[in-house]
């Protein structure tokens, strides 16, 4: 073929690597589920599913060898999302309950 | 070199069809300067309907529920097809790529695509006339909306869609603002509207597709009865409430930035001046859309919300009034000891200075508890938002009409009738809405069809007032009819403007400058 | 002899009238698709954030939901998923080099990918429906779980419109790689233009991104 793009190319083994580390991820996120780990059980999930997430963020989607435009505007994204949840949450956390009902 | 001068965007391609295909963001504008002032028409001719109900105590021409409903497309059509578009999708979508000196917005396939959004959603949201539309308010707050009239679905559909254009336009100005700046324009040296129409941008992508989102969950509410928002199920009414707002107090940030962008360029141009405090101006934009998205609980103070939600959302929403008032104070620092031409342009800026900073005022007032759990849904906060959204927003795209007509038509509009047209906007707004401080304060609620036989009087002036605007955006719209038709031919800069649009002919060339341009300054060089 | 194509030839892509060049094109076209992927985790956002305040307030109910769901095919789908954003990140890998063959046979497998997951997704509906486990007001399942929480149609209520909604950009995806493969067929891309794979690719890897989330969260935390 006559020439490579003129853009960062990821290697292949990169690729497969980082496919494999998100199956082994996936397979842990599914044993942890199997133990009680009482309230645990969501933070570790939500952790691997992070990590996961990360992975496919930074190698499938570029973000680490791209414009550092593109991961302000995703961190916003979440960022305003995280607000709506923690006000929302703060409200609905100090209602007061009368009888232990909202 | 004669013939070439003669083409511009209108007239390089005719026929309907070249403009329901076009590509071109200055006819796409035009396209949603119709779209806009059509619903415009529509919403103000059910206010004037709202307005004769309330003339007199009882039923006067129509019935409680035809009330509700009438009310209920008022404030949906304003908001969702009038205010919140009106000026970034209309004036920004012509001006923006020429204050950057670009040709184009970065996307113009989804530029139309936005205009098509609104357009489809406006018909879904009519075509619920036909189940009588829905009489929940334009805020549909649950559990009313879950179980009333079936046109409250099309409504909320309509609204859905109408988002997306929304969500396109934001998409397509961050995108041009970061990528097509002509060379030399750093963002230092973008104009003021640039800088308002990108803060807005941002509140449209982050804000709008929550809710999209509620509305979703609304439907499907009420379509499969899913209960998340249904006491019966262990739902929150309130919840429905905190995503809602979540989304429409940005919103109205969405429908007050643009508008403040506008006045920033009116007074510098009439004033002959450089802007007073450049980047203050700038930075406030960019500080009002981020804080905007902390203070959604001031609508909810008397909902079920908690007091400590309530007193931390009271406290950053004061905040917001400090970036709001740089920008007052730059605009009067600017004026001052400005050449200053009172032209029509002008004259809604200044309209839009005394009206909004009265708004904005009434707007902190309700900001305090205390106050606001007398205030909440009477007439006070009706008055406060018809004087930020109409005395701010509807000033600034009349002043922007006003000043952007020779550029877009080529041709002036007839200046003393302009005059005539705010004269009895500026004095009808307040004889209508300044009334309603009052009734508030004396307790009359919103949204009722009736009232008590004590508040008669001052809605009698009300209405009035309200019939003197109606009169006075008729004789606009005459103004920039015959404007359009028989205007006398313009000049490319009548104003001696600074921005970069003023430099282009009028109209533009369909790639708005023969020459690329090159900026060697700031847009407000006047010296 | 074969005469393989030269740059000009492969990917021949006139650039819009507006932009300096290509490159400045494809820069803008993957900010525009950034910006878009924040809109959708702001209304995906808010589904999550309505099911983890939900969550929190009856957290036994959620998890009796949660027993309803297999997690074999959620872990499933869940590898399917990542399979194909590898897939798709290789169809991209091989227009940066110029190996159109590849270029499809990847994108044809993303599709294929996404067929397997709508599939499994059929599957699990079915289940559900065959139960009396509707959404909302059509709940109709009568078992100890339904007689123990009064509200677990509200549990439902969530995984049908989480799942459901998140389907529906799976279908949004498919249609685009579709879009693609004909575009790849005519020989529209090579290394100087690849720019609807890469955005189409972006949006992909989202939809895998958000269920990277759905899948513990419904089916193995509850």
């Amino acid at each position: 073929m006559s020439h490579d793009s003129k853009h960062h190319v990821i290697p292949l083994p990169v690729y497969f690597k980082v496919l494999t580390l998100l199956l082994v991820l996936t397979a842990i996120t599914v044993a942890a589920a199997q133990v009680n780990f009482g309230p645990w059980n969501v933070v570790i999930a939500m952790l691997i599913a992070s990590i996961k997430a990360g992975f496919v963020l930074a190698f499938f989607m570029h973000l680490k060898y791209d414009n550092k435009l593109y991961l302000v505007c995703f961190g916003t994204g979440l960022f305003f999302l995280i607000v709506l949840y923690l006000f929302t949450f703060l409200d609905i956390a100090t209602r007061i309950k009368v009888d232990g009902v909202l | 070199m004669a013939g070439a001068s003669d083409k511009n965007y209108l007239n390089e391609k005719s026929g309907l069809w070249s403009w329901l295909t076009t590509l071109d963001h200055k006819r796409i504008g035009i396209l949603y300067m119709i779209s806009v002032m059509t619903f415009f028409a529509i919403g103000g001719t059910f206010a004037m309907l709202l307005r004769a109900e309330l003339f007199s105590v009882g039923p006067t021409i129509m019935n409680a529920k035809q009330y509700n409903q009438v009310m209920t497309f008022h404030g949906a059509i304003m908001v969702f097809m009038v205010i919140i578009p009106g000026i970034p999708a209309f004036l920004g979508n012509f001006i923006l790529p020429m204050h950057l000196g670009a040709k184009d917005v970065a996307f113009p396939r989804v530029n139309l695509m936005s205009w098509y959004c609104l357009i489809t959603g406006a018909a879904v949201a009519f075509f619920s006339l036909f189940y009588n539309g829905a009489d929940t308010g334009w805020t549909f707050y649950t559990p009313y909306s879950i179980s009333t009239q079936n046109g409250t679905v099309l409504m909320v559909v309509g609204a859905f869609i109408i988002g997306f254009s929304s969500i396109l336009t934001g998409v397509n100005f961050v995108a041009t603002v970061h990528k097509l700046r002509a060379p030399g324009m750093s963002f230092w040296r973008m104009p003021l509207f640039v800088w308002a129409l990108y803060s807005t941008a941002l509140l449209q992508i982050l804000a709008t597709p929550v809710l999209a989102i509620t509305l979703l969950l609304l439907t499907c509410e009420r379509v499969l009865g899913i209960g998340i928002f249904d006491p019966k199920l262990g739902g929150d009414p309130v919840l429905f409430q905190h995503f809602f707002w979540f989304y429409s107090h940005p919103a109205v940030y969405i429908m007050i930035l643009p508008a403040m962008g506008v006045v920033s360029e009116l007074i510098a141009a009439f004033s002959h001046k450089t802007i007073f405090g450049y980047k203050a101006i700038a930075l406030s934009s960019v500080g009002i859309a981020a804080v905007s998205f902390f203070v959604w609980g001031h609508h909810m103070f008397v909902s079920g919300q908690s007091e400590v939600a309530g007193i931390l959302f009271s406290f950053i929403t004061m905040l917001v009034g400090v970036p709001t008032a740089i920008k007052c104070f730059n605009w009067v620092a600017t004026l001052y000891r400005g050449s200053v031409r009172f032209d029509s342009p002008l004259l809604f800026a200044l309209g839009f200075l005394f009206l909004f900073t009265i708004g904005g005022v009434t707007g902190i007032m309700l900001a305090v508890i205390g106050v606001d759990v007398h205030f909440h849904d009477t007439y006070f906060v009706v008055a406060h938002f018809h004087y930020v959204m109409v005395g701010g927003t509807l000033m600034a795209i009349m002043g922007g009409i006003y000043y952007w007509f020779p550029k877009m038509f080529g041709r002036l509009v007839n200046e003393f009738w302009a005059r005539i047209s705010f004269v009895l906007i500026f004095v009808g707004f307040n004889v209508t809405f300044f009334p309603q401080f009052i009734l508030g304060a004396m307790g009359m609620p919103r949204r009722y069809f009736d009232y008590l036989p004590v508040y008669e009087p001052l809605n009698r002036i009300s209405s009035i007032g309200a019939w003197t605007i109606g009169t006075g955006f008729l004789v606009g719209l005459g103004v920039i009819i015959h404007g359009m038709m028989r205007g006398e031919k313009a000049g490319p800069n009548p104003w001696g403007a600074k921005t970069l649009e003023w430099t282009t002919s009028s109209p533009p060339p369909h790639e708005n400058f023969l020459v690329q341009p090159v900026v060697t300054a700031g847009p407000y060089e006047y010296r | 002899m074969s005469i393989a194509k030269t740059a000009e030839q492969h990917g021949h892509h006139h650039h819009a009238h507006h932009y300096e060049s290509a490159e400045h094109e494809y820069n803008a076209s993957k900010f525009g698709t950034w910006l878009f992927l924040v809109t959708e985790i702001l209304m995906f956002g808010g589904l999550f954030v309505g099911y983890i305040l939900f969550h929190e307030k009856f957290p036994h109910m959620f998890h009796a939901g949660s027993t309803f769901l297999d997690w074999r095919l959620g872990a499933l789908n869940t590898v399917v998923l990542l399979v194909s954003s590898l897939t798709m990140a290789l169809s991209i890998y091989y227009a940066q080099v110029g190996q159109r063959q590849k270029t499809l046979i990847n994108l044809y497998i993303t599709l294929g990918c996404g067929l397997i997951f709508l599939t499994v997704k059929y599957i699990e509906y079915s289940h559900k429906f065959h139960e009396g486990l509707f959404p909302g007001a059509f709940f109709t399942y009568e078992g100890p779980e339904a007689h123990q929480f009064a509200n677990l149609g509200m549990y439902f209520s969530f995984y049908f419109v989480m799942t459901g909604l998140h389907g529906s950009h799976v279908l949004a995806g498919m249609s685009l790689i579709t879009w693609l493969i004909v575009r790849t067929h005519k020989d529209e891309f090579g290394p100087d233009y690849y720019t609807p794979l890469e955005c189409v690719g972006l949006f992909w890897h989202l939809v895998d991104l958000i269920w990277i989330y759905l899948f513990p969260l419904l089916y193995l935390v509850g």
